[in-house]
């Protein structure tokens, strides 16, 4: 698979999870691991540019596709939109769901460019913040799409 | 969590994997997006030896126009359904419950087959698939079978299919893009439905199908009956929670279960045929 527009290639056992691999083999911490159960989307990467809980595949079944991580996204030292927006309107607060907030936020605008509150509401429902900070979250969001119109 | 350890092979077409299944044994399972079985894999509650990976099976994700029904391939994706327009102006009811599956990461990985042949009574698709009469083509070593949805759902995650037998295609029939209602009560967003209640207009009749009020998706056939006498939405909805069977665990007890079937039920009717 590529990881981050970087081939990799790893001998792993079967029940390794892409979560584990992208943590442990290609040494890449900012993919956490939050509940370990599908739900709260702390581990949300891209696979092949879609939205995925790297939790709940097995980093067999990524071979051969293209994986992006919170570290893939910025462009040097330029930050991601989406980074960006969550950088100037605060969309964090202890920082623990952001990775996972800021990916599946990536995912999100792809497929709906221009996203209304409710859209963008909805489209993180599979991502938790356990410090409640949601309002700048969606915040951020908003602020990104337009960022990206500009 | 870590899953028991399993030995994991790869198949690329649906021959192949019931060829793969079968010199396997009986302990092998399909996994098709994974997002029913890697959990319950994580917390050992399913520990296959060997998993059959369907990722790499191209051929079996569509949506097609067969000329009475459509015909959607199992290994096609929830989001592929929520986006979809022939499926959006034939059978709009399908795709909204496709929509109201987990949430936009789970809808990018998890398939309509693996749905169904998971079997859940939570789940959304079932229920859905129920309601319209599908129809599910199995296929295995002896060749393919069709069954109907009324005959599928069998137990709690137990289903028509052999061990050795894999869903190819769902097929559902034209019902248009209105006149439905899906009514999922949940306390989170992305969470199973606590109770829920599709209505749809299918065939000049109004079927109503619930979600997690059994061990299997269930009709709400009394429902049903008393619409096809005159009664109202309101005094039909009465009759939502006659015969079913549903389980206390920590969200509900049976008698809410029931109050709720009764209400979302009458939501969802109400919804259908304004």
């Amino acid at each position: 698979m590529t990881v981050n527009g970087q081939p990799q290639a790893h001998d792993v056992e079967p029940r390794v999870l892409l979560v584990q691999y992208l943590r442990e083999e290609s040494g890449l911490t900012g993919t956490k691991i939050g509940c370990d159960t599908s739900s709260c989307g702390a581990c949300t990467v891209l696979l092949d540019g879609e939205s995925v809980k790297s939790c709940t595949i097995f980093a067999a079944q990524a071979d051969g596709a293209a994986i992006t991580t919170i570290e893939g996204l910025a462009n040097g030292d330029e930050m991601h939109p989406v980074q960006q927006a969550f950088h100037e309107n605060h969309g964090l607060q202890c920082g623990f769901c952001t990775a996972g907030m800021v990916m599946a936020a990536v995912s999100l605008l792809e497929e709906v460019p221009n996203p209304t509150e409710s859209d963008v509401r909805l489209g993180l429902e599979g991502n938790l913040c356990r410090c409640t900070g949601y309002h700048n979250i969606v915040k951020s969001v908003l602020a990104a799409a337009e960022m990206v119109r500009k | 969590m870590i899953p028991a350890a399993f030995d994991y092979v790869r198949a690329s077409s649906a021959d192949e994997a019931i060829a793969l299944i079968q010199a396997h044994g009986e302990d092998a399972k399909f996994l098709a997006g994974g997002m029913s079985l890697i959990p319950l894999m994580k917390l050992r509650l399913a520990t296959p030896t060997v998993l059959v990976d369907l990722g790499r099976v191209a051929d079996l994700s569509y949506v097609t126009d067969a000329g009475d029904h459509l015909a959607i391939g199992a290994l096609t994706r929830h989001r592929f359904l929520e986006t979809n327009e022939l499926l959006t102006k034939e059978c709009g009811v399908l795709r909204a419950v496709a929509a109201q599956v987990g949430d936009n990461q789970v809808r990018h990985r998890g398939t309509i087959g693996g749905s169904v042949a998971h079997g859940d009574p939570a789940s959304d698709l079932p229920a859905a698939l129920l309601a319209l009469d599908a129809t599910f083509v199995v296929r295995g070593p002896g060749g393919e079978r069709t069954v109907p949805a009324a005959d599928f759902f069998q137990g709690f995650l137990e289903t028509a299919l052999a061990p050795d037998e894999m869903l190819v295609e769902v097929r559902v029939p034209k019902v248009g893009g209105a006149g439905f209602s899906y009514q999922k009560f949940q306390r989170r967003a992305q969470d199973w439905a606590i109770v829920g209640a599709i209505a749809a207009r299918v065939n000049g009749g109004v079927h109503v199908a619930l979600v997690n009020m059994g061990s299997t998706p269930v009709r709400a056939s009394a429902v049903e009956a008393a619409l096809a006498q005159g009664a109202s939405p309101a005094d039909a909805a009465e009759h939502a929670a006659d015969a079913t069977e549903p389980a206390a665990d920590l969200n509900a007890s049976v008698e809410y279960r029931e109050h709720l079937a009764r209400v979302l039920t009458r939501r969802a009717l109400e919804a259908a045929s304004s």
